[in-house]
């Protein structure tokens, strides 16, 4: 009984972090800038990864490996922000500035398509 | 040579990561990883800040508590803004002004804001009173200020001191 429950934990988790991480995938593709995509790649790729990390760690029921995926998630999200910091401060930095000529006002007033 | 009230704390810590990382909490790989914790704080002397700080451990937990929840919903909401046919986003780079001033609580919450979807932090001003955060939904700017001091800032505020 315990064991099929953590079985559809872990189906639910790996599920969800799949669904997380092709979300950020997908959001790389179709985000205009920098800054947009280091929205979908940091963050949702950080929960995506989190999610399936866990769902490891469930899955073994072994402490010991459950805590090393708990160290594994702390340190993604420990360093994660930085990474996404540091390029969007290097992007601004270096004369960049965000582009905004695909976006929604554009879109609302229906001139041109939407966005890829 | 006492050690200080900081690297008693640094080697607590690493020692919590250690038995994490190596997975088994016996009284003798404690050991191990305290004298390891203590090798490396002695080669790391004086590079690190000192900890000039205390917890409060129900704010601690309440902020943890606060961040888990802000990362699923705002997770959720980056992911379906993504998957929608129309890319409905308004990004933009807002000024937040904020009222810590501790190097700890300031990279926290800048690390926080980041690591919820839809907002990154930029930049500091140099005064260090002003985060600089793009947001996804940016349209609203008082919005995004307004969330984030109540959110996580006085979070912080009330775990710190």
């Amino acid at each position: 009984m315990t064991a099929a429950i953590l079985d559809y934990a872990t189906v639910l988790l790996i599920l969800a972090g799949s669904f997380f991480t092709l979300a950020a995938a997908i959001g790389i593709l179709r985000l205009p800038d920098l800054f947009t995509r280091m929205h979908a790649a940091s963050k949702a790729g950080a929960v995506g990864a989190g999610l399936l990390l866990i769902a490891a760690g469930i899955h073994t029921g072994d402490a010991g490996l459950a805590a090393r995926a708990v160290a594994g998630f702390f340190f993604l999200i420990l360093t994660s922000p930085v990474s996404a910091h540091l390029l969007a401060r290097a992007f601004i930095v270096t004369g960049n500035r965000p582009d905004l000529s695909r976006l929604r006002h554009r879109n609302r007033k229906g001139e041109g398509d939407s966005p890829v | 040579m006492m050690p200080s009230r900081s690297a008693i704390a640094y080697a607590l810590i690493l020692t919590a990561f250690w038995l994490a990382l190596s997975g088994s909490l016996t009284l003798l790989n404690s050991l191990l990883g305290l004298a390891v914790s203590a090798g490396a704080l002695l080669v790391l002397r004086g590079q690190l800040p000192e900890i000039d700080f205390r917890i409060r451990p129900i704010g601690a937990v309440k902020l943890f508590l606060l961040f888990l929840a802000e990362l699923l919903r705002s997770a959720w909401r980056v992911a379906r803004l993504v998957l929608m046919p129309r890319l409905d986003i308004e990004p933009g780079i807002v000024a937040v002004p904020v009222g810590l001033t501790r190097d700890a609580e300031l990279t926290l919450l800048a690390n926080l804001i980041t690591l919820t979807p839809g907002t990154l932090t930029v930049d500091i001003s140099d005064d260090r009173r002003v985060l600089y955060v793009h947001a996804l939904e940016a349209d609203d700017p008082d919005a995004v200020r307004r969330d984030i001091r109540s959110g996580f800032e006085r979070a912080i505020r009330e775990t710190f001191r």
